[in-house]
């Protein structure tokens, strides 16, 4: 779209949101419609694919074997990567993950670990050698905006249906046995992504709010209604009141989030 | 996180290093110390010990980076191999590469980028050790080297950690604290303006306890700001006692 056009939309978004509306008709704390589809790739040990509004994204686990981290010899070992695939955008290029790509997975990842949904601890085969590795690969295949919010569900939502190896220790050995047991996943992290336009908080920014948007801050909550992850992005600036204000919003939006996944 | 093996606070209410929970490491900070740095600054809080340094505005490479009505603010942080108990491979690391980008964010909110169109300002900081907290002395101490080459600037950054350990509610997360605690809350401030340029956690906390650590953090924020200011004076100052 010519820069013109562009501009003159970021207008009317900017004018329909001092009236608390939006272009696409929701109200400011609206998600688009998300639809999650789970176990969809065969050959991964977990899958699912998000949809929110145009945007889509699919997430996979794959289980392999490992060494343990050093300071953590006793603990399973959790990788979270994410790839902007260049179809998904004409912004997005081939190559090794940039600063964005990066930000997300370490978003998605710290949500996922820090709210302790999955038990290290249990991933441990041998303590100090061998160890279960989650590999989690989330995969933008369409970009409308929010990538963060649907990468973090499409990753829990793959993780709720991953399947883990069966094994046992021969003569120091591990041994895969047939069949599997589903990985237990004991909380059920979300994360809601909140923009500021012009002052106002808007929920579940899509594109067109994302490329005029001041700044953004993510919150992850549990079903507690603990936070257990928030990055802020974009370079503009939060008051105090803000802050707190978008913390009650993601802890309600991601109760209404949750009812999507099933387990 | 959250390994409760030992005790983070004492019966005294005392934390390992013997501070009170909402007191601040000892902090140490310097202006212009690197001589072909446009300009810099140099942290040190406990045993944190950082170098930012500045260079630009200039011209911008590659080229088409540029942007015909700003200047392009580009933030490197990287920490020294020696600078962790294992070292650490001198590459940049997936957590380099986002501290980099959320210390960018943290700082264009208060440089005037407008004044300097197609040209570069970079950024670089150094973390010759580190003990925790790392992510908000860089940007205390970046924004004073931005201040320290003449920039344009609405306000100084200046950024403070907050974090949960043994239940309790605290300031400026040491390292042990920090890999052991539950919680950690670093925040940004323009402190003339209110305005938070960074926002992270990660951990568990209630809203309430995440409510404490920010009016926490944002405290704390407030005190190291006074800091900064005396630093940025103190360079001029003895510039002025070498003219007389």
């Amino acid at each position: 779209m010519s820069s013109v056009i562009v501009r003159i939309k970021q207008k009317q978004i900017a004018e329909l949101i001092a009236k608390e509306k939006r272009v696409d008709g929701r109200g400011l704390s609206d998600y688009r419609e998300i639809k999650v589809e789970q176990g969809i790739i065969e050959r991964a040990e977990g899958s699912a694919r998000v949809l929110l509004g145009k945007t889509e994204v699919m997430a996979g686990t794959k289980i392999g074997i490992g060494r343990p981290f050093s300071d953590t010899p006793d603990a399973g070992v959790l990788t979270v990567n994410a790839e902007f695939v260049p179809l998904a955008s004409p912004t997005f290029e081939p190559g090794p993950p940039k600063e964005n790509a990066i930000e997300l997975a370490r978003v998605v990842d710290r949500g996922i670990r820090e709210s302790e949904a999955i038990d290290f601890k249990k991933l441990c085969i041998k303590p100090g050698e061998k160890v279960f590795v989650v590999f989690v690969d989330v995969y933008v295949l369409n970009h409308g905006g929010n990538l963060i919010d649907a990468s973090a569900l499409a990753a829990l939502a793959a993780l709720l249906n991953t399947k883990m190896l069966n094994y046992e220790i021969e003569e120091d050995e591990v041994k895969i046995k047939p069949g599997y047991t589903p990985l237990v996943v004991r909380k059920h992290p979300i994360a809601v992504t909140i923009a500021k336009i012009n002052d106002k908080l808007i929920v579940d920014p899509s594109l067109e709010e994302e490329q005029m948007m001041d700044t953004r801050l993510t919150m992850t909550t549990d079903e507690d209604g603990n936070i257990c992850a928030i990055q802020k992005g974009g370079s503009g600036t939060f008051t105090q009141k803000q802050v707190l204000e978008a913390a009650k919003i993601a802890r309600e939006k991601a109760v209404e989030i949750r009812k999507k996944l099933k387990w | 996180m959250s390994q409760k093996l030992e005790k983070l606070i004492d019966k005294k209410g005392l934390r390992l290093d013997g501070r009170k929970p909402e007191e601040l490491r000892q902090i140490k900070i310097e202006v212009g110390i690197i001589l072909n740095a446009d300009c810099s600054a140099y942290i040190q809080q406990a045993k944190n010990k950082i170098l930012a340094g500045v260079y630009g505005p200039r011209e911008l490479h590659p080229k088409h980076l540029a942007r015909p009505d700003r200047t392009v603010l580009r933030c490197r942080y990287h920490m020294a191999p020696f600078s962790v108990q294992e070292r650490k491979s001198p590459a940049p690391s997936r957590r380099d590469i986002e501290l980099s980008k959320v210390m960018r964010e943290a700082l264009e909110p208060s440089i005037f980028l407008e004044y300097y169109p197609r040209t570069g300002i970079d950024v670089f900081v150094e973390v010759l050790q580190a003990d925790g907290g790392t992510r908000c002395a860089s940007i205390t101490a970046a924004s004073l080297a931005l201040a320290d080459a003449g920039i344009p600037m609405r306000d100084l950054v200046v950024a403070c950690a907050a974090g949960k350990i043994d239940n309790t509610v605290v300031l400026d997360l040491m390292d042990t604290e920090d890999k052991k605690g539950s919680a950690d809350v670093p925040v940004a401030l323009m402190p003339n303006f209110n305005a938070i340029t960074l926002l992270q956690m990660d951990g568990i906390l209630t809203h309430e306890e995440f409510e404490k650590a920010v009016n926490l953090a944002l405290d704390g924020c407030k005190r190291i700001y006074v800091m900064q200011k005396e630093a940025l004076k103190a360079k001029y100052e003895s510039v002025k006692e070498v003219e007389e």
